[in-house]
């Protein structure tokens, strides 16, 4: 099954590369992957779907091994936990100006927005779960969608809920880093 | 005070207390030689970067502090890469320092560019492209610290040409900020107590005692540990000479070709205790089949090694030594004597089978050869080993008592490592007796260092055990692929007329009765000295877990009519 973890990283090049290269060598396939600015300028935020065939087992080994890179400050595993997650397409679908309002009707349904319309196509921008936006997809496909793009999950804990921590921590790695200097 | 950024770089090296660094110049690393003249550094002129890879790696495994080695870009450091992997596979903490085009010509393909950073990536604990003088300090302070904290492992910085020449204002650093770099040292009380529940509770405890006990320098703790409890102690092939071998509780080393007591031990036993230990599949043979009736307690670093292969009952990440030091007070003193018996009756049957119970036949056997360096030296010597059958050999016959003596390619399984990290470790002691055992096959890729040998003026005893096969492989082929041998035979060269060609005294060994004689004439022989073994040709490694076998299932050396 799927998992979703949430890394926070250091702001530094090549950081990605690090991560994505880890899932590569560690053999573990990576189905989606966002990565943003945070409130912090030189943290980064990464949230990860990666596909656990193993499940429990897999997700301890990718917490753990995403530790080891010397940039991850923070991961969490919010699969099980109550948590807000978001993927944003935008759906450009082949459509005559006789049947736009069909179109037009169905993102009222999803609470999608069309975003741009042409003589013969219209751009749907529609935000919200993986699930939903399958949903959506599936409907537009017999009308003829001829180009998609997805931003990939984004992930946010609910209120104070934390995710799934399995690796142990010499202290709160966030306070550390707002602590910052130390001593080797 | 402005500086050069080589400047800078030898400022902070010199800092961390090395002395030494193996290396090779080039275009790219001009500037850092340049510094280096200025700075209280011997520098090692290699025959190839894969030598001061291995170098760097045996001083740091000989010494316990952090290697260094040199190269310029291009194909200076991709020549390091076997080396760099080497050392990942057995956390050995080198910092290795490349030279890089010039930042501005980064990308367009410039002479001798490539990127290293990128390829060593996935073999190194952590690396850094380094543009810019003024990061060059902070850097180096890093890349020492992560190289030997936590688990050890190499360090790689490619720094731009532009980068060493460019001055900056040259302030130390005195502290660093590494926030996701935090390794645990202490496990938790309530983890340690579960892990004393079943340490209590167990009848027939095995102790595994793996290279994370030597680099944690935790061999005190162990023996405390070990006699305490009154626990067995099988090694890893890594882990030799963290035990004394000839202590009561040593069942030697465990595995693909470890001995026959220690692997049934291991089977049989209701509780393993893994410390610094990683269950790669060379120890535990078929996982499915693995140790059916143990509880497990791993104590490790390195969180990801836990559950990796082997899913453990009471995980306790921390530093060995100080997990020890907070689990001991929690154990009492057991009994494990009736245990301690079944394993020395599986040993007297197994130790029938002995290769030492064979008579000289006038071959050579190469497990008789190890025994008598072993009993030359006194199992004192610093030995240093290729990869193959000599190397199993020497792992079961030069019988260790002192921990950071045995230099081996583990993880990697390189072959060519002997020659240069034996060189690299005399320089962390110059004032011990070092051997280097390696194959014909093995010795050859690296021979070219014989020549840094002299240069240096090391005193090392080489023995090269030829028996004109690729001799594991050849194992293989007879066990497993009907005899068809494939690729395995070699022509070796005159080795005694190699060494002599470099200014070695050398000698052939081809009877039984010329050994002693040669072994003494070695260890009294000024400066480094080469014996060649004209050894049997197809003599195998018993005992031996065939890959995909359970541990128990072990081929046993053919009873001798």
């Amino acid at each position: 099954m799927n998992h979703t973890f949430i890394a926070l990283v250091e702001n530094k090049p090549g950081v990605l590369n690090r991560v994505a290269s880890l899932f590569r060598r560690r053999n573990f396939n990576i189905e989606s992957l966002a990565v943003g600015r945070t409130e912090k300028p030189d943290v980064s935020r990464m949230t990860i779907v990666v596909d656990c065939p193993n499940g429990e087992m897999d997700a301890h080994k990718i917490e753990a091994n995403l530790y080891k890179l010397v940039n991850v400050i923070d991961v969490q595993d919010v699969t099980h936990q109550p948590a807000v997650t978001r993927d944003l397409a935008l759906i450009k679908v082949r459509v005559s100006p006789e049947r736009r309002a069909e179109v037009n009707s169905l993102a009222e349904i999803f609470r999608a927005r069309i975003v741009d319309v042409a003589a013969d196509s219209v751009i749907v921008e529609i935000t919200g779960t993986e699930d939903k936006i399958e949903g959506m997809i599936e409907l537009l496909r017999p009308i003829g969608i001829v180009e998609m793009v997805r931003t990939g999950q984004v992930a946010m804990t609910r209120g104070v809920n934390d995710g799934v921590r399995r690796v142990p921590m010499s202290a709160n790695r966030l306070e550390m880093y707002e602590a910052a200097e130390m001593l080797p | 005070m402005k500086k050069t950024g080589a400047e800078i770089l030898w400022e902070c090296v010199v800092r961390e207390g090395v002395e030494v660094v193996f290396g090779y110049p080039g275009g790219a690393n001009m500037p850092i030689y340049d510094a280096m003249l200025n700075y209280p550094i011997h520098h090692v002129l290699v025959r190839h970067e894969q030598g001061a890879a291995h170098m760097a790696d045996g001083y740091a495994r000989a010494s316990g502090k952090v290697g260094m080695a040199l190269a310029t870009s291009g194909p200076g450091a991709t020549n390091l890469v076997t080396g760099i992997a080497t050392a990942m596979m057995d956390s050995v903490p080198v910092v290795f320092v490349t030279g890089q085009v010039a930042a501005h010509l980064i990308g367009g393909d410039a002479f001798q560019e490539t990127d290293v950073t990128g390829i060593t990536l996935p073999i190194t604990k952590h690396n850094y492209l380094v543009t810019r003088a003024d990061e060059i300090a902070e850097v180096v302070r890093e890349a020492f610290y992560i190289a030997r904290s936590g688990r050890p492992g190499p360090v790689l910085i490619d720094i731009c040409k532009n980068a060493q020449v460019e001055q900056t204002e040259f302030v130390y650093p005195e502290s660093i900020r590494l926030p996701g770099y935090q390794p645990v040292t202490r496990a938790p009380s309530d983890a340690l107590e579960r892990a004393a529940q079943l340490i209590e509770r167990a009848q027939r405890p095995v102790i595994l005692c793996g290279h994370g006990v030597l680099i944690s320098g935790a061999e005190e703790a162990l023996m405390h540990f070990a006699v305490k409890t009154q626990t067995p102690v099988a090694s890893t092939l890594l882990g030799l000479g963290a035990f004394p071998a000839s202590h009561p509780l040593s069942l030697g080393m465990m595995g693909m070709h470890g001995e026959v007591h220690t692997n049934l031990a291991i089977q049989n036993a209701d509780l393993l205790l893994a410390f610094g230990m990683r269950f790669d599949d060379r120890v535990t043979g078929a996982l499915k089949a693995y140790a059916p009736r143990a509880k497990k307690i791993h104590i490790e670093i390195d969180p990801s090694e836990v559950h990796k292969n082997v899913a453990v009952d009471v995980p306790l990440i921390g530093d060995l030594k100080t997990v020890l030091h907070d689990l001991i007070p929690l154990v009492g003193e057991y009994d494990h004597d009736e245990w301690l018996k079944t394993i020395a009756a599986w040993k007297a049957e197994a130790d029938a089978r002995s290769i030492m119970n064979w008579s000289h036949d006038d071959k050579l056997y190469v497990a008789h050869l190890i025994t008598d360096i072993w009993k030359a030296t006194d199992g004192n010597a610093i030995v240093a080993t290729d990869v193959g059958q000599h190397q199993m050999w020497t792992a079961q016959y030069y019988a260790l008592e002192k921990p950071h003596r045995w230099l081996s390619s583990g993880g990697a399984g390189t072959m060519g490592y002997g020659l240069p990290a034996a060189l690299g470790a005399w320089f962390a002691h110059k004032d011990e007796e070092i051997w280097v055992v390696a194959g014909d096959g093995g010795f050859q890729m690296t021979q070219a260092e014989l020549s840094t040998v002299v240069q240096e003026g090391a005193n090392l005893k080489i023995a090269i055990m030829n028996n004109h096969f690729l001799g594991m492989v050849r194992q293989w082929q007879e066990f497993f692929f009907e005899k068809r041998y494939s690729g395995v035979h070699m022509k070796t060269p005159d080795f005694v007329k190699i060494a002599e060609a470099h200014g070695i005294p050398g000698r052939r060994v081809t009877t039984r009765a010329e050994v002693d004689d040669a072994i003494a004439w070695a260890r009294r022989t000024e400066g480094p000295a080469l014996l060649e073994f004209l050894v049997e040709q197809e003599d195998a490694v018993y005992p031996m877990v065939p890959a995909g076998a359970a541990l128990d299932q072990m081929l046993q050396r053919p009873v001798r009519a």
